[in-house]
């Protein structure tokens, strides 16, 4: 701790910091532009001056850039000063000069960095009587809009763009008072993380385009806490509402998840919300009038469950609470993980393992800590965008840690620490089926087919450890093994990733060798297993049988009612045995959202609420559950929680006549007393009554607009505000204005920062943990002194067959995701069906790009072009996974060439 | 006791005054321009509707009685989608006039908005829009702004440079 003396006023603050962050962590405003908690200084735009003196006899002091100034002992300076004052208020001036008068219709307007910062400083008219300088804008794709106009040239954009989640198609150009933000031509922004400079940018140079569709300010939106939805980091979003109708994505800063940054599918995924393709009504089918009402649908339901054997089938997309009410009413021998075996087995394995607690799990905090990681098998980049780019963080972290030691520079002084760092990087090793961008970051980049891959994971957990056998590899095989082992080795915090993505089992098997063989005292090891979807944890937690076993039961059994829950079976299980099932079942209730093949086959479809019509939990792949909240009441009555309606159902399976109110946590309760293994999910999060001085929290800001006429074209009478027993929030601006607890903050908004900059005030420490944050609950418990175990079996090493192709799946962030797909952006950039082989491969069978081959998958013939490439292992074929209308695929199988067209 | 007499007396001599009362209806009220009545939204010089839906009159309003949705044609012009004022409800504040950028919305002498029915009291853009600059000819917002929307070219605004040549590297 450090004293420093602010306007001769005393304070203790921590070291290390520099001025600024001491100063908005004292809660004194200052502006700022260039400054970015994640990015850490470079002095560029001078917007953040005040007064140094040399002691406390100095009267004239000298004005410095707080930003770039460390904090020292018995510092004395001045904010209110009257030149630094004026310094700030004619810097905003100068970069005034040239913005346009665009505020109106400027999509930042209302939660705009450079209006809070212009009201900050009082600089309020213009002097200047000269022409504005002008620039053309780019076309930067379907999810970003550019308006280079706007520009005050503060470089955030491209320190972040570049330097921090490493894109290289944005730059600065030009020079002087012409510098350029763009591309080097017209083009989609080809960084995953592109939606993120909507956000860093202090003004409305980069807005999102999804949002233009359907514009409103900050001010009018409905938010609710919430958590994405399109993979397993689970990334804490805000999502807003607008006429009922979902409207954008921000990030929610956490410090334990994804910080400041969200990929592009959890940002501009969500518009599947507001899809034509919903489902809005009850359906009975094969009837003259098949959509019904909520009475008849339950009076419907009542019969197909008497005298019938109920079963469930769950959802790796559904909330816990969700899974837990069908387990809840079809029992729990009945209920049935909604995905193919093979993946239930690996994914059992994965919750075993993590369950064993013999490792900790990987937060991507940790991850972004970590000083080694190793990348076993999965894709991230695409399977769990946002973890890539906390892996990227601790490779460069590592780096700057190295050159920082015995240097007397403080780590936020960004440009100085980039210019020692050079190309120094931190251990990497990325070992994958395919390339990936993340390769160019890796020490150590290994492509091999996955078997190969866990037998490197072995042959590493060997040299490591001595328990593990000795594995058979090639000399360059045997090379990577023994550099990764001892980089892991040397490594303080080492962090192993691997996942479900390559359908391989072994490879979460050599991931846990690794780590329990690194988990030594003198290592802090973390282990992360991705999983493919946002509540696969809490699906597969459950252990309950996979679905091959519900189709062999309805084969089998007669007389039986199937409920699915949220769940397009053909995207998990092939055609035939998904219309096995279909054709066995006496009777089949779906509950979803949209309409899919599996929806098609419904004897009774029920429309469930999406994330933003309800309230519910997610497991992410750590095991932290998270919750997120309604957003809006769909003005539709027929759309609701899966959860509520299956509450329903149980109501008339046991006769109940008093009706009985479930809020979320009373799931979540029942889901404990099912399930001990989510012992801890229910006291997670504030239950729907937690009050803070007997007020709720408002969802809507306080200067909310329209509230008299939104609806007065219906009835000019103003209905009464909906009311929310769920959750502890209101749907007005009315209630407790004050800070929430963190878990419970709808929007960010403190007086004077409209922008969500106002994330600083948030925070305990600018950059820091938010304030009492709960990051969600973590339901793997860790076991210091459990002792080491570890698996001994490896697989065989990979054979290349002839004319035959062992095929798996190749991720994309946009386009493997079931949901964000149908976003117009999303879909726009996913790729079209193709088959990639080696280039060694394509040469044999004398194919080249584009060439046209047929393979056979479960009978059915696909032709598909051809890509080749250098870096896949010979004998293995990728193919785009989850592309909307492509069934499921047999991945980890071998595939037969049937003809080639070239 | 004087106060009074003299009160009185001052009341009774008001009867030779002239009558401030009018005939209304049959008369009608002389009223300035600035007189805070009935809401309008204007156009453009050009004839283009001048609201560019930024919501700023929306959130100005202390009675919230503003709605509407912003959308954007072919060439980029933001203009409302539907925009809707709830009269039943509205205080004649003139808040809305002060916060629009754009003079579009402005309030007029008109006061004659007596219903029978409250309903009728809520107007929509098409009740709402007139075929005139209103209070304040001349400004064209999107000549002024710096975004192209169709009515002029980036760098051929009023006060605008030419679009910066970014491969040269000239002062
Ligand atoms: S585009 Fe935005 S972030 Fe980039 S320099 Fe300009 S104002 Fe800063
Ligand atoms: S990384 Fe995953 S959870 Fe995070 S924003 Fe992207 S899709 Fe959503
Ligand atoms: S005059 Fe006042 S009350 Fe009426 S619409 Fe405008 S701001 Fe609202
Ligand atoms: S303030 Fe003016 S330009 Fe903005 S929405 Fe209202 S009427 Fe339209
Ligand atoms: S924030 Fe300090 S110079 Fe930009």
């Amino acid at each position: 701790m450090s004293t420093i003396y602010i306007d001769n006023k005393q304070y203790n603050v921590k070291e290390g910091k520099n001025l600024l962050e001491a100063c908005l962590g004292l809660g004194i405003d200052l502006p700022y532009f260039c400054w970015h908690p994640a990015l850490g200084s470079v002095g560029a735009c001078r917007q953040c001056a005040v007064k140094v003196f040399k002691d406390e006899n100095d009267t004239r002091g000298r004005l410095v850039m707080s930003c770039m100034e460390n904090i020292k002992d018995g510092l004395h300076l001045s904010v209110a000063d009257k030149t630094a004052k004026a310094f700030r208020s004619q810097v905003i001036e100068w970069l005034m000069t040239n913005h346009p008068h665009d505020c109106p219709v400027c999509d930042e307007g209302g939660s705009c960095h450079l209006q809070d910062m212009t009201v900050m400083t009082g600089h309020d008219y213009r002097r200047f009587h000269y022409k504005k300088r002008t620039y053309t804008n780019q076309y930067l794709g379907p999810l970003i809009h550019h308006e280079m106009n706007r520009c005050i040239q503060c470089y955030r954009c491209v320190r972040y763009y570049h330097d921090y989640a490493g894109g290289k198609d944005l730059n600065v150009f030009s020079a002087h008072n012409h510098v350029y933000f763009g591309r080097e031509k017209d083009g989609v922004l080809e960084s995953p993380f592109s939606g993120n400079l909507v956000e860093v940018c202090p003004t409305g140079v980069f807005t999102d385009k999804t949002l233009r569709e359907h514009y409103t300010r900050k001010w009018d939106l409905t938010t609710a806490p919430s958590v994405c939805n399109h993979c397993s980091v689970g990334c804490n979003t805000i999502a807003g509402e607008r006429y009922g109708q979902l409207r954008c994505i921000t990030n929610r800063f956490n410090s334990e998840v994804n910080g400041y940054f969200l990929c592009d599918r959890g940002r501009f995924g969500y518009e599947f919300v507001n899809s034509a393709n919903r489902i809005t009504q009850p359906i009975i089918r094969n009837r003259a009038v098949e959509a019904v009402d909520e009475v008849v649908v339950m009076d419907h339901l009542k019969q197909l469950m008497n005298n019938h054997t109920v079963i469930g089938i769950g959802s790796a997309r559904a909330s816990v609470e969700s899974n837990a009410a069908l387990m809840q009413l079809v029992g729990k021998e009945n209920f049935y993980q909604g995905i193919s075996d093979s993946l239930r087995f690996i994914q059992k394995r994965i919750v075993e393992v993590m369950q064993s607690g013999k490792v900790q799990p990987a937060s991507l905090q940790d991850i972004q800590q970590a000083d080694a990681i190793l990348v076993l098998g999965e894709d991230i980049w695409n399977t769990a965008p946002v973890m890539a780019l906390a892996v990227r963080q601790g490779v460069m972290k590592t780096a700057a840690h190295h050159v920082l030691e015995n240097r007397e520079l403080p780590g936020w002084h960004d440009a100085a620490v980039r210019e020692l760092v050079q190309q120094e990087k931190g251990f990497l090793a990325n070992c994958t089926i395919a390339a990936s961008p993340l390769d160019e970051l890796s020490s150590s980049t290994v492509h091999l087919a996955p078997d190969d891959l866990a037998r490197l994971g072995f042959a590493i957990a060997g040299r490591l450890h001595t328990s593990v056998p000795v594995v058979q590899l090639d000399s360059n095989t045997q090379n990577q093994a023994a550099i990764i082992a001892a980089a892991l080795q040397q490594a303080k915090r080492p962090v192993i990733i691997s996942g479900a993505g390559c359908y391989n089992e072994a490879l979460i098997r050599a991931a846990f060798d690794i780590a329990v063989a690194l988990n030594t005292p003198e290592h802090e090891v973390r282990l992360a297993y991705v999983m493919p979807e946002c509540n696969s944890m809490g699906l597969a937690m459950t252990q309950s049988a996979g679905f091959e076993n519900a189709v062999l039961r309805t084969t089998r059994e007669e007389n039986i009612t199937a409920i699915v829950l949220e769940n397009d079976l053909y995207r998990n299980v092939p055609a035939h045995i998904a219309d096995l099932f279909f054709n066995s079942v006496q009777h089949c209730i779906v509950f979803d959202s949209l309409n899919n093949a599996t929806t098609q086959n419904a004897d009774v479809l029920v429309p469930a609420a999406t994330f933003a019509e309800g309230d519910g939990t997610l497991v992410n792949y750590e095991g932290r559950a998270q919750r997120f909240y309604q957003v809006y009441m769909p003005a539709n009555k027929n759309i609701r929680e899966s959860w509520k309606w299956l509450q329903k159902m149980e109501e008339i399976r046991t006769a109940q006549t008093a009706e009985q109110v479930y809020h979320p946590e009373d799931l979540l309760v029942m889901c404990e007393r099912l399930m001990p293994q989510f012992a801890g999910i229910a006291g997670a999060v504030p239950h729907h009554d937690f009050r803070i001085n007997g007020q709720a929290l408002p969802r809507a800001p306080h200067r909310y607009s329209g509230r008299t006429a939104i609806l007065a074209n219906l009835a000019v009478s103003e209905p009464k505000p909906k009311q929310d027993n769920d959750s502890p929030f209101t749907f007005t601006m009315e209630g407790y204005s004050g800070m929430p607890p963190s878990p419970l903050i709808p929007f960010f908004w403190r007086p004077g920062w409209n922008s969500i900059q106002a994330v600083n005030k948030y925070q305990q420490e600018p950059g820091g943990a938010l304030r009492n944050e709960q990051a969600g609950t973590l339901l793997f418990e860790y076991k210091r002194d459990g002792e080491a175990v570890y698996f001994k079996d490896i697989p065989e090493a990979f054979m290349v067959r002839k004319d035959k192709w062992l095929l798996f799946p190749q991720y994309h962030v946009f386009g493997s995701e079931e949901l964000s797909a149908y976003s117009k952006g999303v879909g726009e950039l996913s790729p079209e069906p193709y088959l990639a082989i080696s280039s060694r491969d394509a040469d044999q069978l004398g194919l080249v790009d584009g060439s046209l081959v047929t393979i056979k998958v479960f009978e059915q013939a696909y032709e598909l072009p051809v890509a080749t490439n250098m870096l896949i292992p010979n004998g293995v074929a990728l193919m785009p996974a989850g592309l909307q209308g492509m069934p499921a695929m047999n991945w980890n199988a071998w595939v037969q060439v049937m003809s080639v067209k070239l | 006791m004087i106060s009074h007499l003299r009160t009185m007396w001052l009341v009774f001599i008001h009867l030779f005054k002239k009558k401030e009362t009018i005939e209304y209806p049959e008369e009608k009220v002389q009223l300035r321009p600035r007189y805070r009545g009935r809401i309008v939204l204007t156009k453009d010089p050009d004839g283009g509707e001048r609201c560019v839906g930024c919501y700023l009159c929306a959130v100005a309003c202390p009675v919230d009685c503003i709605a509407l949705q912003a959308t954007e044609d072919e060439n980029g012009r933001r203009y409302p989608d539907f925009f809707r004022i709830n009269f039943s409800r509205c205080i004649f504040c003139g808040y809305c006039e002060e916060a629009c950028p754009t003079y579009a919305i402005q309030l007029i002498p008109d006061f004659e908005m007596a219903e029978y029915n409250r309903q009728n009291l809520v107007f929509e853009k098409e009740d709402l829009l007139i075929d005139s600059q209103g209070k304040y000819p001349g400004y064209n917002f999107y000549r002024v702004a710096g975004l192209d929307a169709g009515v002029k070219k980036t760098g051929e605004g009023e006060n605008e440079e030419p679009p910066v040549d970014v491969h040269s590297l000239l002062p």
